[in-house]
């Protein structure tokens, strides 16, 4: 349990948020500059705030009021750093070895070695980090964070160093990895579709202020704010993954319905689609044109965004569709309203869960 | 002139400059080893007092040197990572006697150590006399040199990855073992070539010496004391101690840059 109050003036703005983490992975997600790497860094003592409180399993880091303050090294915190910040002059192994100070020296090697083999780069622990990929980096950056039994992990972009074509799979062992560490973890992302892979919550952040928290596919549907609605972009619909005629994956929605996509998937997975990819057709409409996905949804929420509308859709999930102002006026689309949200196949990307 | 013409006569004046610059570098470097002959050179070392003359700076050196990495390490790690005011001030004092006319420097060392100096009543006092002794060799060629180590060192520091140190403190290491584990393993290339700087130029430090600590055999006659010396009476024994002394210079600067030149190669990232 991470509980979390700080105030620290910066260049533009002032930091000023407040919030806890009982268990999983709070995701905090918002442009870059926000304060987001401020929070990492205050929890983990790098920085020090003008006022706040930061507590972790009972043990209090800093309290301003009480003029408490305990060192980086004393707090017990995993980091993961953007670029990863291994140590160039050492092997994997020795990395990962460096932060175990309770496993004694003649077990440390051994013990680095196991944990390389959990994150599957056993083979990589003579390897000085100059040698290794991106994605090799982040597993035994992610080694090294864990091999000290941290209280609480924080996670400073942790997809960004990394190409497109490794993403995926990094972003898929991470959250395995984050699920069996059993911390509580805290992540900062500029990316909303990251947070809302890897964090059983999202927050979104701005200017130093935390806008709106909850579940990733409750912020894209009822958006607190135009800011929060334009950040979230994409909706995601969980289900189970099933193989569908002509190669596609179908996709069996909790709450009912089925959709399809071109990306390939099995068990359980997300479905992501960006709102202006949605269509709103009257309800009970023939499907014509190309768009291979149908859902009758209720509008639940209409949301003007410049010169865009926002609908919130129940389909039962939540899901969002961007129309312009006319198409409003035309359909007579207020909340209530039914309607059938239409989108291709190829629109829509899967995410294992 | 056409364009191909110009492009050639540019590259003729860099070629020709470059030329000038090595020849006016190297020429008096290799007038000394051309005049002197194997025989003088082996005949000059045959001289005990050139010969006592050499070991003394080398012992010397190696002390200031030792003082100066010691001191100057940690020293130039603080000036390198911490914010705190008046630090412009303090960068340019550490810089100052890198510009001061050595006669400066060894009458200001009288100044400050001398018997009638700031600090030298209270050192008689207390049992130390300084000048004309070989403390009074390391003290001048710490004073020289150290400008040379602590600049370059507070660079290599200035330049770390904060996220590697960073990185460091969360793993629980507290900042001595960060210094120890992953500051200085990563600037030691830096540190080198430091060391090699300041032990160089206290191998040559000449004026500052002489002053503050004069030229007795055996005790504070370093080998560019007894260069000067015998430049009156024996040119060509002159000229073989400063054939060995370059010898040894270059040797010096050689082997620490190849030491440090294999753990940056070690080091490089990508």
């Amino acid at each position: 349990m991470l509980s979390f109050s700080a105030h620290v003036p910066l260049r533009d703005f002032t930091l000023e948020v407040a919030f806890d983490v009982s268990e999983g992975c709070l995701a905090i997600a918002g442009p870059s500059g926000a304060g987001k790497s401020t929070i990492l860094r205050t929890c983990a003592g790098l920085v020090k705030p003008l006022r706040g409180k930061v507590v972790c399993d009972g043990t209090t880091w800093f309290d301003a009021d009480r003029g408490v303050w305990v060192e980086p090294e004393e707090r017990s915190c995993g980091f993961l750093f953007q670029d990863y910040a291994l140590f160039p002059h050492m092997p994997a192994w020795q990395n990962v070895a460096y932060g175990m100070r309770r496993v004694p020296r003649a077990a440390r090697r051994r013990a680095a070695h196991e944990l390389l083999e959990r994150f599957g780069v056993a083979t990589l622990g003579d390897a000085h980090p100059r040698s290794l990929s991106g994605g090799e980096r982040q597993r035994v950056a992610l080694a090294r964070a864990l091999a000290t039994e941290p209280r609480v992990l924080l996670l400073d972009e942790p997809l960004a160093a990394l190409d497109a074509t490794t993403r995926s799979a990094a972003a898929r062992e991470l959250g395995a990895a984050l699920r069996e560490a059993a911390v509580p973890a805290l992540l900062v992302t500029h990316d909303f579709t990251d947070a809302a892979q890897l964090g059983d919550e999202v927050a979104i952040i701005d200017r130093g202020r935390l806008l709106q928290r909850g579940h990733a596919g409750d912020l894209a549907a009822a958006p607190a704010s135009s800011f929060v609605a334009d950040f979230t972009g994409a909706s995601v619909l969980s289900g189970v993954a099933h193989p569908a005629p002509g190669g596609l994956t179908g996709l069996l929605l909790d709450g009912g319905g089925e959709i399809f996509s071109t990306d390939r998937a099995g068990g359980r997975t997300a479905a992501s689609v960006f709102p202006w990819d949605v269509t709103v057709e009257a309800a009970g409409s023939p499907l014509h044109g190309s768009a291979q996905n149908s859902l009758a949804a209720t509008v639940t929420s209409v949301t003007p965004v410049g010169n865009r509308v926002r609908l919130g859709l129940s389909s039962p999930q939540p899901l969002v569709a961007e129309v312009t102002q006319a198409s409003v006026q035309r359909l007579s689309l207020v909340p209530g309203a039914r309607v059938e949200a239409r989108w291709k196949a190829t629109a829509t990307r899967l995410v294992p869960l | 002139m056409t364009r191909r013409t110009r492009r050639a006569f540019f590259t003729a004046l860099l070629v020709g400059a470059t030329a000038i610059t090595l020849c006016f570098l190297t020429l008096p470097v290799a007038a000394i080893f051309v005049d002197v002959g194997p025989r003088e050179l082996v005949a000059s070392l045959d001289d005990p007092a050139a010969l006592d003359a050499l070991v003394l700076s080398l012992q010397t050196t190696l002390l200031a040197v030792l003082v100066i990495v010691a001191v100057g390490t940690p020293a130039a790690y603080l000036l390198a990572t911490r914010g705190f005011p008046g630090r412009a001030w303090v960068l340019t004092l550490v810089e100052l006697p890198l510009i001061l006319p050595p006669a400066a420097a060894g009458i200001g060392l009288l100044a400050a150590f001398g018997p009638q100096g700031i600090v030298g009543p209270a050192l008689t006092d207390a049992g130390i006399e300084l000048p004309l002794t070989t403390a009074a060799v390391v003290v001048a060629l710490v004073f020289v040199a150290s400008p040379f180590y602590v600049r370059q060192a507070q660079a290599a520091f200035g330049s770390l990855d904060r996220n590697l140190v960073e990185a460091s403190r969360t793993l629980g290491a507290s900042e001595a073992r960060t210094f120890a584990r992953v500051a200085v393993p990563l600037a030691l290339p830096s540190l080198g070539t430091g060391l090699a700087l300041a032990w160089g130029r206290a191998l040559g430090e000449f004026g500052a010496t002489l002053m503050f600590a004069g030229s007795f055999r055996g005790v504070t006659q370093t080998a560019p004391l007894a260069i000067f010396e015998r430049f009156a009476t024996d040119f060509t024994a002159a000229l073989a101690l400063s054939a060995v002394l370059v010898a040894l210079s270059g040797a010096i600067l050689l082997v620490v840059k190849l030491l440090a030149g294999r753990t940056a190669a070690e080091h490089a990232l990508v």
